[in-house]
């Protein structure tokens, strides 16, 4: 596999993983933003190698572990209803809500199709014309403008049988928010690399300034997020606080204007609701009026109600970086992978899934 | 927040300048064949280039020198260590 | 968790399987050759010792790449006999038909079942077959149950695995569970991909011939896969069980095809593939037994078993790292995050 296979070089992770530890002169409080990161950093035990004194905490980019339980108990109500047909990524299949998951309501007789792809979702609607095909739609910057598009060749085929419900968002306020909190005590971000294939390197420089925060954008290999630590490590060394790029194969520091565009053709900046973050302003992303159409909370009339955090669950704390997974009561006891309660716990990159599964007590 | 794989284009179906044409590749690994759109990419591909895909989209065309000076960076930190340890 | 409705989940060969079947099926049927939970359960007729196994078959799509649903049924079972050490005599066959199934499937689905038999040489001796109304059934549902005997010194048990012992595989892992996935609507993935399912009676048959007591344990690791067929050897034998990402075979087109839908091949269905759990010293020369023979040509040793802590699986990644191998929690699916 090219342009993978060189980058899983297990020397190379090795020599930089030793000059990692030289480099770690003074403790340090990284937070990956990203849950893939999250994920990779377990599945390859990196955790377990790192030198003392670095301290990895996990953020709040986990598109499924920050939809609002609002928001999940609006797709259930969607997926209840009759001659619906709703359509999700696998991701978003055993996230609870305070009704259950959409698993649940599956098990029920709801018509649920896992897709890979907006597209797909799309196809769903020529194959059951009978039916409403709604797409539950859930992501950040990547994956908008896959919706985007969705919509727009919706639009062009003029399907008539096909909306979406839309809880995606942009990951800048809910970052903003942490580094504004006194206690969490930073002194690098991981930046995801993906996101910013979209978004830009540059995007990231605002916020580097204003907190005074060293950047760098790292890609998903071990080598890959060991070279970003090391970049991260050096700037707290030497004190300097900018953005730099370790993903330079996938991302540019323009990013891809083209999605962005499409994006922003279709999506306005609203207000969302963040699980454990709360209602953040211009972090949401909502259908255009142009579009209307294919807004299921406009043909649907449905709209997500607040809902309390379940009783003991730690989640907010947890995507807020301020606890981790052990910390909380629940955590692999009343709440886990099996019988999840707190959203956390679903996803395989929510940040106690992780731990749960890889064993991150060590 | 977003799984993406690097792929290699086989085939493009459809062309930049026409929306209505379905962009779309044929990408392929190790000879696993999968077709995705090319709507959002930022520099449309060539037979042969390499796409980060992701949920059904390719989001990027690689650059090889791109991606070699990566690859270079990271050799080169990681050589770093040695030099260090003989200093 | 109390349970309110059976979820797909509860079929998945992982946790949520495990929980129905602890918490319902072992609360009323506690006999313990059930309990013990093994492949096959083994039990003396005056004069002789036999193995017993039943299994259902309700795969989907009926064909795929490598197999169909019939194969499946006959090497299945077969297979779960064999990972007792038993040698399997005779199959019965139930089959639970959709009204509307056509009958040019079926037949080849008997003609491939037929087939998969004399290949085998485990003749189907007894059957049955039901028919219900359309919607109540999908197509096709076969169970079938297997019958062996096992020799009277043959003690292979999940419970026998010991501290030294290696693990080996007999070839790479997740091609049935990949196959199956990339021929389900949605995901329109192709390539060289085929389902594994195959008898593993008669490779196992040799190495016990061979290397007769050195062999603890056997176990095929179908759904939930390797990760979670470890899983259930660390607990009934109450070790410690450590692998090498480095050491565990897989195709480059598996490997490819989970890198794209994010799915992990530990936790991806086998029909053809057996864990050997070996005497240390008996390990290389059991690895060159079974690269002579067509189902363990691929064989690798891929970790060793240690004292404790009891149930634990950990796995060394390829850059030196070390983590958790947990069993699979319900169905594996595609995610994009």
């Amino acid at each position: 596999m090219k342009h993978l296979s060189e980058f899983r070089d297990p020397s190379l992770s090795r020599s930089l993983l030793a000059r990692l530890r030289t480099t770690a002169t003074r403790p340090a409080r990284i937070m990956e933003v990203c849950g893939t990161h999250t994920m990779a950093i377990f599945h390859h035990g990196l955790r377990s190698m790192l030198p003392q004194g670095v301290e990895l905490i996990s953020g709040p980019g986990c598109p499924v572990c920050v939809t609002s339980g609002g928001d999940i108990d609006a797709f259930i109500k969607i997926a209840s209803r009759k001659n619906v047909r709703v359509a999700i990524f696998g991701d978003l299949l055993r996230v609870p809500g305070n009704n259950g998951s959409l698993a649940d309501a599956a098990a029920s007789g709801a018509k649920v199709e896992l897709v890979y792809s907006a597209m797909d979702a799309l196809a769903l609607a020529e194959k059951y014309p009978e039916e409403l095909i709604v797409f539950l739609s859930v992501g950040f910057e990547t994956t908008s403008p896959t919706v985007a598009a969705t919509i727009l060749a919706a639009s062009q085929t003029e399907t008539r049988n096909f909306c979406v419900y839309t809880s995606n968002k942009t990951i800048d306020p809910a970052l903003e928010l942490l580094l504004n909190d006194p206690d969490l005590q930073l002194d690098g971000l991981l930046c995801p690399g993906h996101v910013a294939t979209i978004i830009g390197a540059h995007a990231f420089v605002p916020m580097a300034q204003r907190f005074k925060i060293p950047c760098v954008i790292g890609g998903f290999e071990p080598a890959d997020i060991i070279s970003a630590l090391l970049l991260l490590l050096e700037q707290v060394n030497e004190g300097r606080h900018e953005v730099e790029n370790g993903y330079e194969r996938a991302v540019s520091w323009q990013g891809n204007p083209r999605a962005r565009e499409l994006s922003a053709k279709v999506f306005s900046k609203g207000e969302s609701s963040w699980r454990g973050l709360g209602l953040l302003a211009k972090s949401g992303l909502t259908i255009r009026d142009e579009y209307s159409r294919y807004d299921a909370k406009e043909r649907l009339g449905i709209t997500a109600k607040e809902v309390p955090e379940p009783a003991g669950c730690l989640c907010g704390a947890i995507l807020r970086g301020q606890k981790q997974p052990p910390h909380c009561p629940l955590f692999s006891k009343g709440c886990t992978p099996a019988s999840p309660i707190g959203p956390c716990m679903v996803s395989s990159e929510g940040t106690c899934a992780a731990w749960h599964r890889y064993g991150g007590q060590q | 927040m977003c799984l993406a794989v690097p792929l290699e284009v086989i085939e493009i179906i459809g062309s930049p300048d026409d929306p209505l044409s379905q962009p779309t590749a044929r990408v392929a690994s190790s000879g696993i064949e999968k077709e995705v759109r090319l709507d959002i990419i930022d520099r449309w591909p060539a037979r042969g280039d390499y796409v980060i895909v992701h949920a059904g989209f390719a989001i990027h065309t690689l650059d090889p020198v791109e991606a070699a000076r990566n690859l270079e960076l990271m050799r080169q930190m990681a050589r770093a260590n040695a030099a260090s340890k003989k200093a | 968790m109390k349970l309110k409705q059976i979820m797909l989940d509860h079929g998945s060969g992982g946790l949520a399987s495990q929980e129905l079947i602890e918490k319902l099926f072992l609360r009323y049927l506690d006999h313990p050759l059930l309990a013990d939970m093994e492949d096959s359960a083994v039990f003396s007729v005056p004069g002789t010792r036999l193995a017993m196994s039943t299994d259902s078959y309700v795969v989907d799509p009926l064909f795929f790449p490598g197999g169909d649903i019939g194969q499946l049924a006959v090497h299945g079972t077969i297979n779960d006999l064999a990972m007792r050490g038993a040698r399997p005599l005779y199959l019965s066959l139930a089959f639970i038909l959709e009204e509307g199934l056509s009958y040019g499937e079926l037949e080849k689905i008997i003609r491939s079942i037929a087939q998969a038999s004399k290949d085998a040489a485990v003749p189907i001796i007894t059957g049955d077959t039901k028919v219900v109304e359309r919607g109540k059934a999908d197509k096709i549902f076969i169970n079938s149950t297997g019958l062996g005997v096992v020799a009277p010194d043959c003690q292979i048990s999940l419970t026998r695995a010991r501290p030294g012992d290696k693990i080996i595989i007999s070839g790479p892992m997740g091609d049935h569970g990949l196959t199956i996935m990339s021929q389900r609507s949605g995901l329109s993935l192709s390539g060289d991909l085929a389902s594994d399912t195959m008898p593993l009676h008669g490779l196992v048959e040799q190495l016990l011939d061979e290397f007769g007591p050195a062999i603890h344990t056997l176990h095929d690791p179908t759904r939930g896969g390797v990760a979670t067929g470890l899983n259930e050897i660390a607990s009934h034998s109450k070790v410690a069980l450590e692998i090498m990402e480095a050491a565990l075979p897989i195709r480059p087109q598996v490997a490819a095809g989970c890198e794209i839908l994010g799915l992990d091949p530990l936790y991806l269905a086998n029909e053809g593939k057996v864990l050997i759990f070996v005497a240390a010293d008996k390990a290389q020369g059991l690895l060159n037994l079974a690269h002579s023979r067509p189902e363990g040509r691929e064989a690798a040793i891929i970790g060793q078993v240690q004292e404790g802590p009891a149930g634990r699986v950990s796995l060394i990644t390829a850059i030196g790292g070390s983590r958790l191998l947990t069993p699979l929690q319900g169905q594996p699916l595609p995610r994009i995050c």
